[in-house]
């Protein structure tokens, strides 16, 4: 093997390593979400205009071609790695205690660092439905197959009618705080993770990472909820939308 | 203070241990937690019964031997305290109270409350040391060193390898303790040359030990006699990922 592969492989065998890589995949994916809201958030454009900007957007997106897919592979599979990564870990520090304390206790751990295997699996199966329900239109095909007036998936009226639905309105919002929970830890974990931590700006980190968290739950949460409470209503301007 | 002291007891390595309830009574509130495990073990040894077994050596808190799991807190609940500087005044009347070894792969239990802490000798031996050349001591000043980092060194050199983090740590990982270790020589201009180096073989040793990962919980800290701060964690792997890009085999 070649000095730089060996380092390579070193680095990936190695749990501070693993540790990183799992930081950058966690990064990459909160970067998505970021980006995801942004986009979600065009539903609650004042003045009637949501149904036109969000079906404009998706068809853009739709629209991109080749590197729609470059973009759904790379998210798909940094999310594997850090499913895969997680495990492995999981495994490695399960290991690392075979005999467990009669007693156990707790210092300062915070809960949302004591659940990650849990809420992360919670997201997985979140992730799940929810290709099925909006990417996939598996679980309401009437939803899905929806068209606006130029002809374009009516992603609006999609979004509004599967909301008005309120399982599945307190589902997504019950896997928002899960999903901040998750994020609560993992934000300012990733930073100290990627050795970018230090005296003066851990507590500035771990604070942040806690208040994106939150932004970024509520931010998603806000939608199921605008429809549920009628802020946002079906868009009429569609055939057989507002069923 | 009358107490119930539910104790590990383990014959040895390879023998099944249990949890043995024993009732303490009698207990002066200015007794260390190590003084009362002696009044307990000399109550025994008048019975016929064999005494618990557990490690100490100084019991001024500095040399790191005492190593026991309190109510489920290594070193008991007195924050930057060890078992030996521990006092029965921190305990109620009628209290009972768990102590078990430290729980690790890694620190395997020899009898009672011992385990075998040799891993952390070898992850000293994999690179706590620096090169330097014998003969007549260096004049004093030749070397400058500035404020904040030999302030850092010395925090970080505190440590006295006791455990504790590893006991606490819910993935029993050494991260803290290899941390320290490899952050109060690599601070410093002495420990230049093998900076890279010392990072590498002190993490590649820990793994191999069978230590878990770090997860950013702070339990370490926490429970860290010398208070030893988590921000080193993080140095630690600043400095493991620059060797990593530096330094191919």
């Amino acid at each position: 093997m070649s000095p730089l592969v060996e380092s390579v492989v070193r680095f990936l065998r190695s749990t501070v390593g693993t540790k990183v890589l799992m930081a950058l995949t966690g990064l990459a994916l909160v970067g998505f979400l970021v980006a995801h809201l942004a986009g979600n958030l065009q539903m609650l454009a004042p003045g009637g205009k949501a149904p036109e900007l969000m079906n404009a957007y998706a068809a853009q997106l739709k629209g991109l071609g080749p590197l729609l897919w470059i973009a759904r592979i790379g998210l798909l599979g940094t999310f594997a790695l850090h499913v895969a990564l997680a495990i492995r870990l999981t495994a490695l520090n399960k290991a690392a205690r075979p005999v467990p304390y009669a007693y156990e206790s707790t210092v300062q751990a915070s809960w949302g660092s004591r659940t990650m295997i849990l809420t992360g699996s919670v997201v997985i199966l979140f992730v799940l439905f929810h290709l099925a329900h909006f990417t996939l239109g598996f679980t309401h095909p009437e939803h899905y197959a929806l068209h606006d007036a130029q002809g374009r998936h009516d992603v609006y009226n999609m979004v509004v009618a599967g909301f008005q639905v309120p399982a599945v309105a307190v589902g997504y919002g019950l896997a928002m705080f899960v999903v901040g929970l998750h994020l609560s830890h993992g934000l300012g974990s990733l930073v100290r993770s990627l050795g970018l931590s230090n005296p003066r700006l851990r507590l500035l980190t771990q604070r942040l990472g806690v208040a994106v968290a939150i932004l970024l739950a509520v931010g998603f949460a806000l939608i199921p909820s605008a429809v549920q409470s009628g802020w946002i209503q079906p868009s009429t301007s569609v055939e057989g939308s507002n069923k | 203070m009358d107490l119930t002291l539910n104790v590990w007891r383990q014959e040895r390595a390879d023998a099944p241990g249990k949890i043995v309830s024993y009732d303490v009574p009698g207990v002066d509130e200015e007794m260390s937690f190590l003084e009362m495990i002696d009044v307990l073990n000399e109550r025994l040894i008048e019975k016929g019964e064999e005494p618990i077994a557990f490690e100490h050596d100084c019991r001024e808190g500095i040399c790191g031997s005492c190593s026991m799991v309190i109510n489920g807190v290594p070193h008991g609940p007195q924050p930057e305290t060890t078992t030996c500087q521990l006092y029965m005044r921190h305990f109620k009347d009628g209290d009972t109270i768990f102590v078990e070894p430290f729980r690790a792969k890694a620190f395997p239990v020899l009898r009672d409350l011992i385990v075998d802490r040799s891993a952390f000798d070898r992850i000293q031996q994999a690179g706590g040391y620096i090169s330097i050349n014998t003969g007549n001591a260096p004049d004093a000043n030749a070397t400058p060193v500035n404020k904040e980092a030999s302030e850092a060194a010395i925090d970080a050199a505190q440590c006295i390898g006791c455990g504790a983090c590893v006991a606490s740590c819910k993935n029993a990982s050494a991260m803290l303790f290899v941390a320290a270790k490899v952050s109060h020589l690599s601070l410093l201009p002495q420990g230049q040359p093998e900076r890279y180096q010392r990072v590498l073989n002190m993490v590649s040793t820990m793994d191999d030990e069978g230590f878990g990962a770090c997860t950013n919980q702070s339990e370490c800290e926490a429970v860290c006699p010398k208070g030893i701060s988590v921000s080193y964690i993080s140095r630690m792997n600043r400095d493991y990922l620059r060797a990593s890009v530096s330094t191919p085999v």
